[in-house]
């Protein structure tokens, strides 16, 4: 492999995990999906590449399906179901942006260190692909524990997902990406119409332990 | 091979079609037949794996000793829940809990959970069943949240959550797998095949195997609902109907734990790889010490039923972990006697809490004056459950612990300790559930027995004795287990 396409390979992983950084800091709903857009393009291009440097034609499906449907549909859809039912614009969140930025730096380079560490003999493109792909997937779940509102849980879980479709496209030629990734974008549609069909406006926990009593049908 | 007829095709087929017909058909009693009838071919199908040649493994699919044993235990309870369900959704009908509309995509979702079940017992591509599990989690979710109370749907999407957490978890560690055998077995699908897998799984990177087995332990195991990652389990026990609650209990959990056994038979071919067995023993004890002790708060009678569930998941995979002949055997038992039992007690509590009204503890009272057939099906199951001799779930559970005790005999203890924790919560909620001061209404209920109290049958008969035939294929399997 020369080393540009290595290098452009390496340049829109890095980028996909700069852009699940940015995600963390975003305190208002329209930015966060703004950055998930952002984040759907880059994995788009990313997995393009891929396909071009894999000569595998079918991966171009799964960047297409990226582009169309989560830069363009998805993001389009919670604009206009936040508007519609009126969710709170501010995200609230359970830690500081301080804290959860420094949270991310220790997750990123802890799935680094495990696996550069346990892939040495794999294709060097995979494996930077897979580090930075767990890595894409664990800023994810931080996403998903830090912020307390449905929507950028949703959001936070979408992202996860882009992680999960970079490693599958960097694993070359793993059979059935493309069903995979249409698979999780069923899953994806139904969370969003979820959303929007039960009105879910704020995650159920709550600090209020007579509340969580309540709701769970243990009150005495 | 030319066979008159494909039985796993049938399996996988019936429900398809099934399920396209219940989307179609309006009335509900019709509708209720006609998933009955459909889950009673699936088992026929099921069981004609015992006796017709069985085809060779292909890319997709598989069938061996190890599978056909969850196929059958699957859909029979289908079968069974099918027939308790229609008498029960037939009631929430009456009560306008749920609405025509409603009952019809509760038996399509019904059809097509029971499909993406079978399907991942029968796939034999660690890609495909993925896809299996996630399309059975995805069914159960909608129909735990078909209520669309405030409960069931915080449940459901707690579910959801968790579950798509869990379930990406699980697909990186495929994506792992696949990466540790592309460079063994070479690009495409066959490095995805299991049988393909087992074979040169011990030239595999056993760095990334390591890997891939924590975060494919983590994803399903969430699934399985071992603790500290059950959260979603209670919740959806409790809200959503309770068929689901029987199906979720007795056969989604199972699905879960045999993607789990199938990656560690992997691992374990693998000489150089971590032993698996610690790291499912470990979670298994700590999924029930932390249940038996959560069994003492509840309130809710569906979720003391759900935290039980969990903590004979633990017992389970604690037993596969421990593995062995022995440990695998019991381990195997456990998980039939669980899955019959538990599902005859939801049946049972089913009807209990559409005749009360209620799911609360303390408003159900003298169960076994009021209405002795619910009461003593509720009173023989907890006392199955809790793992009094002579039934089933004694023996298994004896097993599990006498094996430990020769063994590991430090593990012996915590074991002992749990069981007798839960044994003790168990015994103190039935006291005053079935005979205390009679509580509530006294309306007669039109109950169908007859799928609660065969899955009891089968359990008090198995704790008595066991067909040789039977015994000889679970030594057969286990062994397999390793």
């Amino acid at each position: 492999m020369n080393g540009l396409t290595f290098d452009i390979a390496h340049l829109l992983a890095g980028g996909l995990v700069l852009v699940s950084f940015m995600m963390l800091y975003q305190d208002r709903l329209f930015a966060l999906i703004n950055v998930f857009a952002l984040h759907a393009v880059v994995l788009a291009l990313s997995v393009a590449w891929q396909a071009y440097v894999q000569d595998a034609h079918h991966l171009y499906v799964t960047a297409a399906i990226a582009l169309i449907f989560k830069a363009i549909v998805i993001p389009v859809g919670l604009h206009r179901i936040i508007q519609r039912i009126g969710i709170h614009r501010d995200i609230e969140t359970a830690v500081g942006i301080g804290p959860t930025m420094l949270a991310g730096i220790g997750l990123v380079a802890l799935s680094m260190v495990l696996m550069l560490r346990v892939t040495p003999e794999a294709d060097p493109l995979a494996r930077e692909d897979l580090a930075f792909a767990l890595s894409i997937i664990l800023l994810g779940l931080l996403v998903m524990v830090t912020r307390r509102n449905a929507v950028s849980q949703v959001v936070g879980f979408m992202s996860l997902e882009n992680g999960l479709v970079l490693a599958a496209t960097g694993a070359k030629g793993m059979p059935l990406v493309v069903e995979i990734s249409v698979a999780f974008s069923i899953l994806i549609a139904f969370i969003v119409i979820g959303v929007f069909l039960f009105r879910i406006r704020e995650r159920f926990d709550s600090v209020d332990v007579g509340a969580l009593d309540d709701y769970r049908g243990e009150r005495r | 091979m030319t066979a008159p007829f494909d039985a796993v095709a049938a399996i996988l087929l019936i429900p398809v079609g099934a399920a396209a017909l219940l989307a179609a058909l309006p009335n509900y009693k019709m509708s209720a037949g006609l998933n009955v009838a459909a889950s009673f071919l699936t088992l026929l199908a099921a069981l004609s794996l015992f006796i017709t040649d069985r085809p060779q493994p292909g890319q997709y699919l598989l069938v061996d000793d190890l599978n056909i044993v969850f196929i059958v235990l699957n859909t029979f309870v289908g079968f069974t829940t099918s027939v308790f369900s229609a008498s029960y959704i037939a009631h929430e009908l009456d009560t306008g809990r749920l609405t025509a509309p409603n009952l019809r995509f509760y038996h399509a979702m019904y059809q097509i959970m029971m499909l993406g079940m079978n399907l991942a017992f029968v796939s034999n591509n660690i890609g495909l069943m993925w896809v299996a599990v996630e399309l059975a989690t995805l069914t159960t979710v909608l129909m735990v949240g078909i209520y669309r109370t405030h409960e069931a749907l915080e449940a459901a999407w707690k579910y959801f959550i968790l579950g798509s957490v869990g379930i990406a978890l699980a697909l990186f560690g495929t994506i792992l797998v696949y990466m540790a055998a592309q460079p063994v077995v070479g690009e495409g699908t066959n490095a995805m095949v299991w049988t393909v897998l087992i074979e040169q799984a011990a030239r595999f990177d056993p760095a990334l195997l390591n890997v891939a087995f924590v975060f494919l332990l983590l994803g399903y195991g969430t699934k399985v609902g071992l603790a500290p990652l059950h959260a979603w389990l209670p919740d959806a026990h409790a809200e959503g109907p309770t068929p689901i609650s029987a199906v979720l209990s007795g056969l989604l959990l199972n699905v879960a734990l045999y993607a789990v056994l199938r990656f560690k038979l992997l691992l374990a071919a693998s000489p150089e790889a971590i032993a698996p067995g610690p790291l499912m023993v470990a979670m298994g004890l700590t999924s029930l010490i932390f249940a038996a002790f959560m069994l003492y708060r509840r309130r809710d009678i569906k979720r003391l039923f759900a935290y039980s569930s969990i903590e004979h998941m633990g017992i389970i995979v604690f037993a596969f972990g421990m593995g062995g002949p022995l440990a695998n055997f019991a381990g195997l038992l456990h998980m039939v006697m669980h899955s019959l039992t538990k599902s005859a007690i939801f049946f049972a509590v089913g009807h209990i809490a559409q005749v009360k009204g209620t799911q609360k503890i303390a408003d159900i009272r003298g169960l076994t004056e009021t209405h002795p057939g619910l009461g003593w099906a509720l009173v023989i199951g907890v006392v199955a459950i809790a793992g009094l001799p002579p039934l089933g779930i004694f023996m298994s559970e004896f097993l599990v612990v006498s094996s430990t005790f020769a063994r590991q005999p430090l593990l012996a203890i915590p074991l002992v300790f749990g069981l007798l924790l839960a044994f003790g919560a168990l015994l103190l909620r039935l006291t005053g559930v079935a005979f205390g001061e009679p509580r509530g209404s006294t309306a007669p209920v039109e109950a169908s027995y007859v799928p609660m109290y065969s899955h009891l049958a089968l359990v008090f008969g198995a704790g008595i004795y066991l067909p040789a035939s039977l015994v000889t294929w679970f030594q057969h399997v286990a062994d397999i287990l390793g």
